[in-house]
């Protein structure tokens, strides 16, 4: 072992290392900065034992304290639940009309369905529950299948034309395409026009007068103003799902466009279909 | 002639030094030099046991205040509702949008400062700033355990012994129960004091209750009584900010040193050796006494929070010598300098005692003494002016704020709706304000929109230009109102419109100007 150098200036020992005639002093780290250091190391020792830390095969030590934050968030999730069980649990034991005329419950069920609303149903209904082309507005007072309160839960509950449900709302508008020539369907488009605008021609649509009650009245009504026993829609109105232009009927006439929409029941549960029920109809169109 | 006074039988010199003195003063980071001041009594030291009293007092008792205020509040005179969001002030309630009012409290409280500054220094740190009165008290809780001056000192400097570890754990004892006395009261202002003081004793309080209590009592013991003096001087930037505040006419504690140098300790050997003497007789009585640990004789010094302390010290060493009181004094600069120019000779010589003394050795009489008239001049009118001007202000806001109020937001999303019969429908959220504590019906209605009817979810009704809602007590009431025009009136793709409402029991009435969106015709 040679002897420790000492460097001429400071009298600091040097560490031996030298490049291009500077050489490194052996100045020594600050004694709170290595007890601090020493005590991290010790301090890192228990906490791998009371915590989760190392790395097994399939899994990890779960440390003698028993912590894991998967379990805290379940803790905490189960908090909120018992926290909100309360109103939960009336929304469940109640009809939606009930919870409709109660102050405190429909307050509740609202912000509530609108939490659930924007997870759901904003992705085809919109952020702002005004859809759009195939997509019903929600804000609306036109209802196909119905605006009481009871009768949108059912809607949401079971959905539109949905397979996996038997209580589904079902209907089916025949393609008029091949069945009548495309001159008569532009006339039954142009007396459809007439019940709630101006069509193109008053002639046209005197014309498809008789071809609309032969084709179209069982379903839609003498004056266009619709069923929602059989899901069809009122004609006589100002809303359009598919379109109000006379070409955009006459396409739906030739080959009708049938929306679906799942129903909620099976994967939301009871409780937040009536929430979701109750915010839809709060948002203004409700009957 | 200058009379000589045989002092040294009468005043005995105490062993002090400042604490900043240039001699001994340290680099930065030096350790902390610690402080013992003496007992004293005197003029100051009665008014700021009188200060310590009331300021005290209002702080400890206040919480406890009732004052009724009905069913439907609480009545408590004094609380701050957090959880409620009220502020409750006698007979003042505020919520939290009339934040404003304290807002213009604090631009009041800024105003005093600054006119108390300037008028007679700095006032506020010498008597009623919290960290001074703390310090006062538990230097006091130190004099009545561990005796005086001489006495802490000698027990500080000697080893540990029963006799020092009982006077310690008492000592500490108390200061750690004032402190959470302190503590302990300033939560009260949160909350019904007698139940909190019933649930904190009995373990039910909320977690935030204990939490404050511990960190009050922490910061009150380390501040009140580890910390002192230093709080003052490296923490609070007060002292700095003052020297802002002051000019030549402030009252600040002043060392005459045109009466008192040159000092001497041993007056009638000096003059015996045909040296003048100034008043001072150098006993350090000044320095002993001060809680700051300096020499008020060094001149004005940023640690100086002019408790005045050192002026009953000098006074009463002054009436034992039998001279005039008043070497150290509340005292302007331009006083000061008036007078300096009269014993030095307008600074062509050191300060000679001869100079302000006449013949019979009284001081001279066109001295310039402590006269009240240094405290009105431009300065400290503008800030009355401006101090008063603020509070005014406050007062009117706070006569004419209204206590029935209406806010109203339009849906963002949609902005207008299209119904089946082609009218347009636009949503509103409308909040209304109760803010007194009794339940109300508040009529709201449509101004303008003609043809236009509005539903309120909730509400039953039929559409109508208004209806009635009772708004609960003390409470914002929130309304879904959807309002609808029928598509022959809808003119315009944006109209503005008010929503107004009554309360017509008592005539107050609100309005907001809302718009009604429609799509573009």
């Amino acid at each position: 072992m040679s002897e420790i150098e000492r460097d001429d200036v400071t009298g600091v020992a040097t560490t031996g290392h030298e490049w291009d005639g500077i050489k490194e002093l052996n100045n020594p780290l600050p004694r709170w900065w290595v007890w601090t250091f020493y005590a991290t190391i010790v301090w890192s020792v228990g906490y791998t034992v009371a915590y989760p830390a190392w790395p097994l095969v399939s899994s990890a030590t779960t440390g003698v304290l028993g912590y894991s934050s998967r379990a805290e968030v379940n803790q905490e999730l189960a908090a909120a639940d018992a926290a909100r069980s309360d109103y939960v649990d009336r929304i469940a034991a109640s009809s939606v009309e009930d919870i409709l005329a109660d102050d405190e419950l429909r307050q509740f069920a609202s912000a509530a369905g609108a939490a659930a609303y924007r997870v759901n149903c904003v992705q085809c209904h919109g952020s702002g529950a005004t859809g759009s082309a195939g997509y019903p507005n929600l804000n609306d007072d036109d209802w196909i299948w119905g605006g009481s309160v009871e009768e949108i839960r059912q809607t949401i509950a079971h959905g539109i034309r949905f397979d996996g449900d038997l209580d589904t709302r079902f209907s089916g508008m025949p393609a008029f395409a091949g069945v009548l020539p495309n001159q008569e369907i532009a006339r039954i488009a142009a007396h459809v026009v007439s019940f709630s605008g101006e069509p193109s021609s008053a002639e046209l649509a005197q014309e498809g007068a008789s071809l609309y009650a032969d084709n179209c009245a069982a379903c839609h009504g003498e004056a266009g103003e619709g069923g929602r026993d059989f899901g069809a829609p009122s004609l006589a109105d100002a809303i359009w799902l598919y379109g109000s232009s006379e070409a955009e009927i006459a396409a739906q006439i030739r080959a009708p466009h049938h929306g679906t929409m799942p129903g909620w029941a099976a994967r939301l549960g009871d409780a937040t279909v009536k929430e979701l029920a109750v915010y839809i109809h709060t948002l203004g169109g409700g009957e | 002639m200058v009379t000589v006074y045989d002092s040294s039988a009468a005043v005995e010199r105490i062993d002090a030094q400042a604490i900043n003195s240039a001699h001994i003063r340290q680099p930065l980071y030096a350790p902390r030099r610690k402080i013992f001041p003496k007992r004293v009594q005197g003029t100051f030291r009665r008014f700021k046991w009188l200060v310590m009293l009331v300021t005290l007092g209002i702080y400890y008792l206040t919480p406890w205040i009732r004052w009724d205020r009905g069913p439907h509040a609480p009545d408590q005179a004094v609380l701050v509702d957090l959880a409620n969001r009220r502020f409750y002030f006698f007979l003042v309630e505020i919520w939290p949008q009339e934040f404003w009012l304290i807002a213009g409290l604090l631009v009041m409280a800024g105003f005093g400062l600054f006119l108390i500054t300037s008028a007679v220094g700095r006032a506020w740190c010498g008597y009623a700033c919290p960290q001074t009165v703390w310090v006062d008290l538990f230097l006091a809780v130190e004099r009545w355990i561990e005796g005086d001056r001489n006495a802490r000192m000698k027990l500080d400097a000697a080893h540990w012994s029963a006799r020092k570890i009982v006077m310690r754990v008492g000592k500490h004892t108390i200061w750690l129960a004032i402190a959470m006395a302190t503590g302990g009261a300033w939560i009260f202002y949160f909350a019904d004091a007698p139940s909190l003081l019933d649930s904190f004793i009995h373990g039910t309080a909320a977690p935030v209750a204990y939490i404050t209590v511990a960190v009050l009592t922490a910061t009150t013991y380390t501040f009140g009584g580890l910390m002192r003096e230093q709080v003052c001087t490296y923490m609070c930037p007060w002292p700095r900010i003052q020297a802002a505040m002051l000019d030549e006419n402030s009252l600040t504690v002043t060392y005459n040193d045109w009466r008192g140098e040159p000092r001497s300790r041993h007056a009638k050997k000096a003059v015996a050796a045909g040296r003048t003497v100034g008043d001072c007789v150098d006993c350090n009585a000044c320095v002993a006494v001060c809680p700051m640990g300096i020499d008020i004789r060094d001149g004005q010094q940023l640690e100086c929070i002019t408790c005045a302390l050192c002026i009953d010290a000098c006074d009463g060493v002054m009436d034992k010598l039998g001279r005039e009181r008043g070497l150290i004094s509340y005292t302007t600069l331009a006083d000061y300098n008036a007078n300096m120019a009269i014993a030095s000779a307008n600074g062509s010589t050191a300060p000679d005692p001869a100079r302000i003394r006449d013949a019979d050795g009284k001081l001279r009489l066109d001295l310039s003494l402590f006269s009240i008239r240094s405290m009105f001049r431009f300065r400290t009118a503008a800030y009355l002016l401006a101090w008063s001007l603020a509070g005014l202000l406050l007062l009117y806001g706070l006569l004419m704020r209204d206590r029935l109020e209406v806010n109203v937001l339009h849906d963002r999303n949609p902005q207008f709706v299209l119904l089946s019969d082609g009218s347009i429908r636009n949503g509103y959220t409308v909040k209304l304000l109760n803010k007194v504590p009794e339940e109300r019906v508040i009529i709201v209605s449509l101004d303008g929109l003609e043809g236009a009817t509005m539903n309120a979810v909730g509400v039953d009704g039929p559409a109508a230009r208004s209806f009635a809602v009772r708004a609960a007590p003390d409470q914002l009431r929130t309304l879904r109102v959807l309002v609808a025009r029928p598509a022959d009136r809808v003119d315009r793709p944006s109209e503005k419109f008010r929503f107004v409402i009554e309360d017509r029991a008592s005539f107050e009435t609100d309005s907001y100007t809302a718009t009604f969106e429609a799509p573009r015709p």
